[in-house]
Formats: C-alpha cells, sequence, structure tokens
C-alpha cells in the first residue's frame, strides 16, 4: 500500500466517524402544540384584533382614548415601550401619531415628574385595543 | 535546447499511470465520502435543536422568540435560528460559521451563563446581531420578506405607509424591525429616567 492510498483511507475514516457525534442533535425541536397551548389561554384570542382605523371619539369626556390598531405582541418591558416608539414627544411628530400627553408626566398626587410617570407607563392598562367582538349583553348607555 | 514542458493534460495523465486507477478511484471516493460527512455536521449544527441543546439559548432567547410570530402564527410557517442568523448561500455561511467558533469559546468559559450576565450583555449581544444584518442589507429576512414582491396595497394603513417610506429612503429591514424575535435592550426613548443611556434608535437607525 503506497502513501497516497493510506492517506486516502484515512480521510475515508475520518469522514465516516466525524459526523456520528452529531446524530443525536437530529430530533425535531419541541412540538409547537405546546406553546400554543400556553398562549391561547385567554377568551380574549378568539377575537381578531381589528385593522388599523381612524381615531376612535371618546364615548365620555373622562375615557382613556382606545387604541385604533392591532397591538398584538408588542413589548411593553423595563427595557423597551414598543408605545413610545411612536407616541412619545419627540416622535409623535414624525410618526403623525397622538402624543402622551403632559399628564403622564405626574406623580399621582399632581407633582410635576421629569419623566413619564411609571404609574402610566403600561399604556395597555388604560388604553385598550378593539376586537371584532359583538357586545355580550345590551346596554342603554347614551353619549 | 531545455527540454519542453509537458502540457497539463499531459502531466495529469502521467500523475495518473503514476499513482495507479484504484488510488485514484479511492481518492474520488473518499472526497464524496468526506464531503457529505462534512456537510452532514454543518447541517446538524444547522438546526434549531442544536441552537437550544445549550442553556444559554433555551433559557433566553428561544424562549422569548416562543411568543413572537415567526415562532407561533396562523399558519404555521415557521423561521427557526439559523433561518435568521446563518445565511444560506455557502461562502457567508462558512464565514459566520467560522465566527461563531468565538460563541463556543463564550460558552466555555461561561460568559453568558446566568440571566444576571445575559441580560447585562443584551445591548451588546443585540447590537453586534443589528450591525451584521444592517451590512448585508438584510440578507436573512429578505429570503422570505422581499421588497419587490410586497404589495402594500394589501397592508395595514401604517405598514404600508412606512414600507413605502423605507423602501423610497433606501432603509434596510433591520433599520425599524428590531426586537421582533427577542426582547429589546435598554433603549432611551426620551421619556425621562426609564433607561437613560440606554442605546439611541432614532428614525430606524441605532446609533
Amino acid at each position: 500500500m503506497n502513501k497516497l492510498s493510506r492517506l486516502a483511507l484515512s480521510a475515508a475514516l475520518c469522514a465516516l466517524l466525524f459526523p456520528a457525534g452529531f446524530a443525536a442533535h437530529a430530533a425535531p425541536a419541541d412540538a409547537p402544540l405546546e406553546a400554543r397551548a400556553e398562549l391561547g389561554n385567554s377568551k380574549a384570542d378568539m377575537y381578531k384584533p381589528i385593522k388599523d382605523t381612524k381615531r376612535i371619539v371618546r364615548d365620555y369626556v373622562q375615557q382613556p382614548p382606545l387604541v385604533p390598531h392591532d397591538v398584538s405582541r408588542y413589548e411593553i418591558s423595563k427595557n423597551f415601550n414598543k408605545c413610545m416608539d411612536c407616541h412619545s414627544s419627540s416622535r409623535y411628530v414624525e410618526m403623525n401619531t397622538t402624543r402622551v400627553p403632559v399628564t403622564h408626566f405626574k406623580s399621582r398626587s399632581g407633582q410635576e415628574l421629569s419623566n413619564l410617570s411609571p404609574a402610566r407607563y403600561f399604556c395597555t392598562q388604560c388604553h385598550v385595543p378593539q376586537v371584532d367582538a359583538k357586545p355580550l349583553v345590551g346596554n342603554t348607555f347614551k353619549k | 535546447m531545455s527540454e519542453v514542458k509537458p502540457k497539463l493534460h499531459q502531466r495529469a495523465w502521467q500523475w495518473f499511470k503514476k499513482t495507479g486507477p484504484w488510488t485514484v478511484l479511492g481518492l474520488f471516493v473518499a472526497g464524496i465520502i468526506f464531503w457529505s460527512g462534512f456537510n452532514t455536521v454543518m447541517e446538524a449544527t444547522n438546526q434549531e435543536s442544536f441552537c437550544i441543546s445549550c442553556h444559554e439559548m433555551k433559557n433566553n432567547v428561544y424562549e422569548e422568540y416562543k411568543e413572537t410570530i415567526h415562532y407561533n402564527n396562523r399558519s404555521g410557517v415557521r423561521a427557526t435560528c439559523p433561518d435568521c442568523h446563518v445565511p444560506k448561500d455557502f461562502v457567508h455561511k462558512m464565514i459566520r460559521k467560522a465566527q461563531a467558533s468565538k460563541e463556543v469559546w463564550g460558552k466555555l468559559t461561561g460568559s453568558i451563563d446566568t440571566q444576571e450576565k445575559f441580560e447585562a450583555n443584551r445591548l451588546r449581544l443585540a447590537q453586534n446581531e443589528w450591525a451584521r444584518m444592517k451590512a448585508s442589507d438584510s440578507r436573512e429576512c429578505r429570503n422570505c420578506h422581499n421588497f419587490e414582491f410586497m404589495d402594500t396595497s394589501v397592508q395595514g394603513t401604517r405598514s404600508a405607509l412606512k414600507h413605502e417610506e423605507a423602501q423610497a429612503a433606501g432603509q434596510t429591514c433591520i433599520d425599524c424591525h428590531k426586537g421582533i424575535a427577542h426582547r429589546m435592550p435598554p433603549v432611551d426613548q426620551g421619556i425621562g429616567q426609564q433607561n437613560e443611556g440606554g442605546a439611541q434608535i432614532h428614525a430606524g437607525n441605532a446609533e
């Protein structure tokens, strides 16, 4: 057996043995069905978020304005507030949106703050997005 | 007169005769086997199950990704880790794979092996990936999302407007679409104390 054929043989052996260790990783990832069960545990998930619309007129004076667009999967966390990407005072002009008002820069006792009040930080606590659901019961409320 | 140098095909034939057909055949087969093996390993390391076999990926970025549209959606089409993070074509893929050896070093030294360490590094890690996407004109996004075939007339009002503006300004996907599959690092959004000194993102560009 000359030098070259020995080289060829050892190369072939290496190539055969090398992938064996990785075969264990071939199994598919977690079943996505489990994840869906985790995500879809609210009845609100049964309805579709509305498409982008014009501003929705308030129904009463103190009503927090409703969100006239889809905000599902928007991140509102300590690091980042997706709403503020378009509604902050530095962005609302270029994005042509409603600006977060100065009332949101006050503490509960009315003291001026230099930052957005932590009590107001989680926008969707008051400003709720809309879905295609019909009211469950009738009512006689008039504007 | 000096001897005429044999032509390439003549030299090849001489080499073939000298080496012998069986050895040449053996070399050829070894080449095929070696290449298949190499490719198999490459594909094995390009699977989601491989990516999340390390807890740094599984407990942090994978958990976040599970809540997003690229993991879970109405039609069940998915973009798995390598679809976004590993280029598809050979040359760029090999370059990225070679760079990833530094990530193996990170794993060995435990550079992000706790939640705290991961959070401390989140901005740096995100900026690396943003820069990579920006430099390649969001190549991996465009494997599926192509501006040329994007019909803005059937998009929502907001998306249609912004996509047209972005296209006209020559912007790329990652300019605006940051944090779509993972949580964002601290971003200074100009709302006071919150994340002051964090990343500055303006008009789609991270500064």
